[in-house]
């Protein structure tokens, strides 16, 4: 990373994704769904993921928590968590971690409950899991965790079966069962995208008051850019399998280094936008995973190519660069071109 | 809840009342005739006329079921031909066999432990066996143990009890001589001759079923291990033979438990060709040397019992889908 702030230079991250890689062997070819992802991410901040469908953020996410299987996923570079390499540590190792330091919420809380255990036997496990710890303690916490994340009669509820629960119920039930432990790092993967919009918005805030109490760090994958603004402190941009532009939320939202990020925030135009906003989609296909384009991954359907001198978008991959602080971009263009061709909103401005 | 139990146990009644006419039509229909089976070869036309008088023969059909049905709800009286006394077969009486001379209950109440015993210990084998190796297969899709594993039950699978019986038989008592001449014991009596007699018994009929669940569980589980909440379960750091059994295996129980109680109904109505081979008196030879000797009492008798044990297995298989799923119990 470039450019790192020397107050948080000191603290070392609590995640940290070097040259990530996961890839299938499927029937077609390689499925190269990660190619070389790297982020950082410190305790109490929350990063968020964003990039269309396919572009590799919940590979990525499964591999933070190593939960590919070892036989179809082919996975090299690094995975640190709390210092440990999610990627090379032993199964034992990394099962010992799960739940504890690394935990996830899913993005459809009915399929992702067991149908025939009640809410409490699955919170009870979980605790059981990680030490001696008897039933009945282990189901008060469950019953404390479930009133922490706001479900009404809890002592009682913790009997209940997840289809006995509304969707929103159902997503607090997840998101208890993800911190009964109290990890440092939680990942959700579109925690809300099966929820409607106000339940949406309860969701977050039990997320980020949680977030408040225990200081974990949040892994946001989300494909609502309203969210992003209000809640990520650093945002990822991936693209067909790769980081395409990183920094704080601001910098992104103010002063994106990437044509393919240019295409998600101009359907966004400032920071209040309201919750629900959507990506408007960018004209063109995502790449095919298995025979990735020449040059640059996103070349195909930027508008930009013919700026860069000696047509290095076609035969070249641009690499992350620094573009501003703590703020990387893939791309050929110079600085000074991205200025003077970001799209502008009807005011002038740069997309802000 | 109960509502739902009360209703089901409703309808298996009805169901069973239904089979009994049923099962009694089959039977008097057939062109066997009961009256002339009731004295031996040098009979007359005479008596037989008598015979069918005393027995209610030639009573429309309606009046005999009413008091076939009433002899198995209250129980009934026969005599053995004139002068001889009255006898009483209590219920529940299915009839009486003139070529045994015994009570149909009393033949069947026999015969039935015997079946049962071969039922239970097979069951206990193949659901074993084949759970455990269905679950191997599950988590070594594509390779090895699972290819052998499925190439292993297939052969089972194709192989009829008739040729896996006489196959132990030949090999194991004939030949090699590890075992004695299967000769059935009761296990009150003589725990250790039951035991040694029932051993083949139990293994021909769990090794072509065993095989069946083999496949089963292992279809089941290469279902289930795909569900999102399997990767739940992962995600809370579980361990992975708690994820199996406990997640996976559990959530695909529902088909293998509707198939695992009317196999076992069914084997309880008699195992015919292994009661043959291995010389077991259960319901299986009962019925057989009962349909040799035309006699129709007991073979309305067996048919009724064996096809009560089916519809009650029926409904015993609904009352477990609400133990293993919830979503049946509250809705
Ligand atoms: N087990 C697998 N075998 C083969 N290909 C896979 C596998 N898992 C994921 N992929 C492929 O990897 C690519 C990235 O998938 P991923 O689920 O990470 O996308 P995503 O960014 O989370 O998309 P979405 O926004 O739709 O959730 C997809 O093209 C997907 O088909
Ligand atoms: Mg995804």
């Amino acid at each position: 990373m470039s450019d790192v702030q020397p107050a948080t230079a000191s603290r070392s991250p609590y995640l940290e994704l070097r040259d990530l890689k996961v890839s299938f062997a499927t029937e077609d070819g390689l499925v190269r769904a990660a190619d070389g992802v790297s982020f950082s991410l410190e305790r109490g901040k929350t990063l968020a993921i964003v990039g269309e469908s396919g572009s590799g953020k919940s590979v990525t996410s499964q591999a933070i928590m190593g939960l590919h299987p070892k036989r179809s996923a082919q996975i090299t570079g690094e995975v640190l968590v709390d210092g440990t390499d999610i990627v090379s540590a032993s199964e034992e190792t990394v099962r010992s971690m799960r739940g504890r330091n690394m935990a996830m919420i899913f993005q459809d809380p009915l399929s992702s409950l067991h149908p025939f255990y009640t809410v409490g036997a699955q919170l009870i496990e979980a605790v059981q899991a990680h030490g001696e710890v008897s039933k009945s303690e282990a189901r008060q916490r469950a019953i404390a965790m479930l009133d922490r994340v706001g479900i009404p009669n809890a002592a009682r509820r913790v009997e209940e079966y997840p289809h006995q629960f509304s969707g929103g119920m159902r997503q607090r039930v997840m998101i208890a069962m993800a911190l009964i432990n109290n990890p440092d790092l939680v990942i959700a993967d579109e925690p809300t995208t099966a929820l409607d919009v106000t339940v949406q918005a309860q969701i977050l805030d039990v997320l980020r008051d949680l977030q408040g109490e225990f200081q974990m760090a949040i892994l946001l994958i989300t494909h609502d850019l309203g969210v992003v603004a209000e809640t990520a402190d650093d945002v990822v941009v991936m693209y067909g399998g790769r980081v395409v532009e990183r920094g704080p939320v601001n910098e992104i939202f103010t002063r994106p280094r990437m044509p393919y990020t240019w295409g998600l925030m101009s359907s966004v135009p400032n920071l209040t936008d309201p919750r629900g906003t959507r990506l408007t989609p960018i004209p063109g296909q995502p790449p095919s995973l298995i025979n990735l384009p020449t040059g640059c991954v996103f070349r195909p359907r930027c508008q930009f190519s013919a700026h860069v001198e000696d047509a290095w978008c076609d035969t070249k991959r641009p690499d992350l660069e620094p573009v501003g602080p703590r703020h990387d971009a893939r791309c050929f263009l110079s600085v000074s071109q991205m200025a003077a061709l970001a799209p502008r909103r009807a005011d002038g401005e740069e997309v802000a | 809840m109960l509502g739902y139990v009360v209703k089901r146990f409703g309808s298996m009644l009805v169901m069973l009342a239904g089979l009994s006419v049923m099962v009694f039509l089959l039977f008097s229909v057939l062109p066997a005739d009961p009256a002339r089976l009731t004295c031996g070869k040098t009979c007359t036309p005479d008596v037989v006329e008598a015979n069918r008088q005393r027995l209610g023969l030639d009573k429309p059909l309606v009046e005999q079921y009413a008091v076939w049905a009433k002899g198995i709800v209250a129980g009934r009286t026969f005599n053995e031909g004139q002068g001889a006394a009255e006898f009483t077969c209590p219920a529940p009486c299915l009839g009486y066999s003139f070529s045994q001379q015994e009570n149909v209950t009393d033949l069947i109440t026999e015969a039935v432990p015997v079946t049962i015993w071969l039922a239970a210990g097979a069951f206990v084998l193949w659901m074993t066996f084949g759970l455990t190796t269905g679950v191997i297969a599950a988590l070594n899709r594509g390779r090895w143990p699972d290819v052998v594993l499925q190439g292993i039950s297939l052969v089972a699978y194709s192989l009829p009890s008739f040729f896996v019986g006489l196959m132990l038989l030949i090999l194991l008592i004939v030949q090699m001589s590890l075992l004695p001449y299967p000769d059935y014991y009761p296990p009150s009596e003589d725990l250790k001759k039951f035991l040694v007699t029932m051993v083949l018994p139990w293994v021909t009929v769990a090794f072509t079923s065993a095989a069946f669940y083999t496949r089963l569980t292992r279809t089941q589980m290469v279902e289930t291990m795909g569900e999102d909440y399997i990767r739940t379960a992962r995600a809370k750091g579980l361990a992975e033979r708690t994820v199996t059994v406990k997640h996976a295996l559990r959530a695909g129980l529902t088909p293998i438990v509707t198939a695992a109680g009317l196999d076992l109904g069914i084997l309880l109505g008699g195992a015919i060709i292994t009661e043959q081979i291995f010389n077991l008196p259960g319901m299986g030879r009962l019925a057989v040397e009962s349909v040799v000797d035309s006699d129709l009492p007991v073979i309305t008798g067996i048919t009724l019992v064996a096809a009560t044990f089916i519809i009650v297995a029926n409904f015993v298989v609904d009352m477990l889908y609400m133990v293993i799923d919830p979503r049946v119990r509250l809705a």
